[in-house]
């Protein structure tokens, strides 16, 4: 990836991805909502050793934008061969439970804004018939737990999809990375006690660009979820309801 | 709620965190008192706010600008001095002056404006900051440089936190044309050779300390070895630049606090190393990358756990020439007759470049570094002594060393404190400040003692 366009630049994960990409001298459109942070987060990419970097600030939860957005990052850098969408949001469950807007909102900013993103993305690589297209998903998705489903649903929609764009772009060498990060310590789990299970976003993103470098499918990161989900997965549903997940 | 140490491990005391991540935030709203918290290198309670909160700084570690024409690096506060010399060595400038760890903030360097093996021809860290932004707890803003906000800028400068957030800073890095340093080590055989022979360096080297055998009496005190060393000349051996960056440290760990006997042990063959390295008398030269030579310590990751988990206290003081010889003796020999020998001893001279800070701890003078290990009450009042002795003579103790001084002494070393007051941010304190300043009490101690930290060692103080 020598052209690549960060959704959600401002995020723990991306800010970390962006610094490894400054440093191996990639070009990068940086995309985030809020403009302070975000020219935080492009003068340190620059700083770095980027070499360029273009970036604009705004809401991704406005789908109207979107066409206009990839339009505009293919033009700053002189086309696009590389993704990275890092945007979402964890919600809250309870909330989303009282309330369907508060699930809405979950599903709108993390499956249909990624959805509506990744469709003229898609349909431009698969036009170039090159490009690497890496989207964050979450563990979340793997099976549907009490605490926390209407995340999980959202990042679960998501892999569906990504698994029927990665079906449908194999023919035209655009390759489609589903990156599946279990616990991170970032801003958006600060509220949460740590243990050992928790990754640094440093090392997701290094996972994150050795999936993307090898054109992988469908990575955990860091690995060890990868046998932990297994688990998950393997229990029977008529044991599993019993469980306080 | 994890208890977050300083680097000496002592004291203890309890307070909660609050991460920090983009400069432009407003200052999170706590109850009680809050305080910057870089990397925690500090040894004693200056960085350390019992009963309150510290503002972790590490998440503001972005870079802003970098001129590789002028060697100016503008940068976030949390930024490490190691993520500086990753981007700037490579491209032929290093930090102006270094303390030995890398491993500290921007922040910290400023707020405990830092010195280095070359005090004598650079004067200290906050010498090189051009401009730094301040946040106060009541949301202002101020761009401080020596011409912009001089006073807030000459408080802030080795103002212990005490001022405001520094969210990011300016500074000035010097060229080098080799990342390799000619170094020479020179054996010592008392305090009298190192006074002699350490200000004979300063005149051809830029860089000069010595180690110190703090079991060595009588004659023999302040026997060691004496480090000096300049940059190499360009292209070295044609070295390339790029090497810079590798890291030469042998990445060894403390995996966990070890139990205090090994102590002796580590101490002993620590001084037969010196032995064996002094035996021929002569000095010896060679070549080595910056590295080892400034962070021989880095090499091991979290080395203040061989003190155990009781932690060790570092005594650090500066006295003028004209007393340095009787109060250096002096103290060496209390330290090492109070059969509490300093693992690690450094010695170094001060010159008079002043620095724009006012509580700044660097002054024309012999400055010595000392550790031990916390084995209570003896190690407290041998510090305290210590304390007393460098007091007599006219110096001072470094806050960023100190877990004991007495606030008179404070008072003594620091006679701008007075002045600096006035510009504390009033949300601001520390466990340090408090200890200093124990009539005026602003928030309640009783936390602090309630978690096992010291009484403070004075007259004025409550207990
Ligand atoms: C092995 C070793 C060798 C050392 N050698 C030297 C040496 O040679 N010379 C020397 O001078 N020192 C030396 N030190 C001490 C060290 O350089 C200082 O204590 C340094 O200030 C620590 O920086 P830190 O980022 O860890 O800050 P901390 O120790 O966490 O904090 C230090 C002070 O800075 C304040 N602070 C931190 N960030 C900010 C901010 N953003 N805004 C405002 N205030 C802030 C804190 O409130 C505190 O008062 C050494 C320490 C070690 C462990």
């Amino acid at each position: 990836m020598k052209k690549v366009l960060v959704l959600g630049a401002t995020s723990a994960i991306a800010q970390a991805t962006v610094r490894l990409l400054a440093a191996r001298g990639a070009s990068l459109y940086l995309v985030g909502r809020n403009a302070a942070n975000l020219d935080a987060v492009t003068k340190d990419a620059a700083t770095r050793g980027a070499a360029k970097v273009e970036s604009k600030a705004v809401d991704l939860n406005d789908f109207a934008t979107h066409e206009a957005l990839v339009e505009g990052a293919f033009q700053a850098l002189g086309g696009l061969d590389g993704v990275v969408l890092a945007h979402g949001v964890l919600g809250d469950q309870a909330e989303s439970q009282a309330t369907w807007t508060a699930t809405e909102a979950v599903l709108r900013t993390n499956f249909m804004s990624a959805v509506s993103l990744l469709t003229p993305l898609a349909n431009r690589f698969e036009a170039q018939k090159a490009g690497t297209l890496v989207v964050i998903s979450s563990v979340a998705g793997d099976r549907g737990r009490q605490s926390n489903y209407v995340y999980g649903a959202s990042k679960g929609a998501l892999n569906v999809f990504l698994q029927g764009l990665r079906n449908r772009l194999a023919k035209s060498n655009v390759a489609v990375v589903t990156v599946k990060p279990g616990f991170v310590d970032t801003p958006m789990t600060a509220h949460l006690p740590k243990n050992k299970l928790f990754a640094s976003p440093e090392k997701v993103a290094r996972g994150l660009l050795r999936a993307a470098d090898s054109r992988k499918n469908e990575v955990y990161v860091p690995g060890i979820w990868a046998l932990i989900m297994l688990i998950i997965k393997s229990i029977p549903e008529s044991v599993f309801k019993k469980l306080k997940l | 709620m994890k208890p977050l140490e300083s680097w000496g491990r002592y004291p203890r005391v309890e307070q909660r965190t609050q991460p920090l991540t983009w400069r432009s935030d407003t200052l999170p709203e706590v109850s009680g008192p809050v305080l910057p918290h870089g990397l925690g290198r500090s040894y004693g309670d200056s960085c350390l706010n019992g009963g309150g909160t510290l503002l972790l700084t590490a998440g503001l570690d972005r870079f802003i600008a970098f001129d590789p024409s002028t060697g100016v690096v503008r940068c976030e506060a949390g930024v490490t001095l190691d993520m500086i010399l990753r981007l700037a060595a490579p491209r032929g400038w290093f930090l102006p002056v270094t303390p030995g760890t890398k491993f500290v903030t921007v922040g910290g360097a400023i707020a405990n404006d830092v010195h280095g093996k070359n005090h004598h021809c650079a004067g200290t860290f906050g010498r090189y900051v051009r401009r730094f932004e301040l946040v106060r707890s009541d949301g202002s803003r101020r761009v401080c440089a020596p011409d912009e906000n001089p006073d807030w800028y000459g408080a802030t400068i080795g103002g212990l936190g005490l001022t405001g957030l520094i969210t990011w800073a300016e500074v000035q890095l010097k060229p080098i044309s080799n990342p390799y340093v000619l170094q020479e080590t020179v054996p010592l055989a008392n305090l009298d050779e190192f006074l002699v022979v350490a200000r004979e360096s300063e005149a051809d080297y830029q860089f000069t300390m010595a180690w110190v055998d703090c079991l060595a009496r009588g004659k023999k005190v302040g026997r060691g070895l004496l480090y000096r060393g300049n940059f190499a000349p360009p292209q070295f051996d044609g070295l390339p630049l790029a090497k810079s960056h590798l890291s030469h440290g042998i990445g060894l760990a403390v995996p966990m606090d070890m139990p205090s006997f090994c102590l002796n042990r580590l101490t002993v063959s620590a001084f037969n190393w010196l032995y064996f390295h002094r035996q021929n008398g002569r000095p010896k030269q060679r070549l080595t990358h910056y590295d080892p030579f400034f962070y021989p310590l880095d090499a091991i990751y979290g080395w203040n756990r061989i003190y155990g988990s009781r932690g060790f206290l570092q005594f650090q003081c500066v006295v003028p020439y004209s007393t340095a010889r009787d109060a250096l003796k002096d103290i060496l020999e209390r330290s090492s007759r109070g059969g509490l020998p300093s693992f690690l001893s450094v010695l170094k001279t001060f010159g008079d470049i002043p620095s724009p800070g006012w509580l700044s701890f660097p002054r024309k003078g012999v400055t010595l570094a000392m550790d031990f290990a916390n084995r209570g009450e003896k190690t407290y009042r041998l510090v305290e002594e210590l304390d007393r002795v460098t007091r007599e003579a006219g110096g001072a103790v470094y806050p960023a060393k100190d877990a004991r001084m007495s606030p008179e002494s404070f008072a003594a070393y620091f006679p701008r404190r007075v002045e600096f007051a006035g510009y504390m941010d009033p949300a601001f304190s520390s466990s340090f400040w408090r200890r200093m300043n124990p009539v005026a009490l602003p928030f309640s101690l009783e936390s602090e003692r309630a978690a096992g930290a010291p009484h403070p060692p004075s007259v004025l103080a409550l207990r």
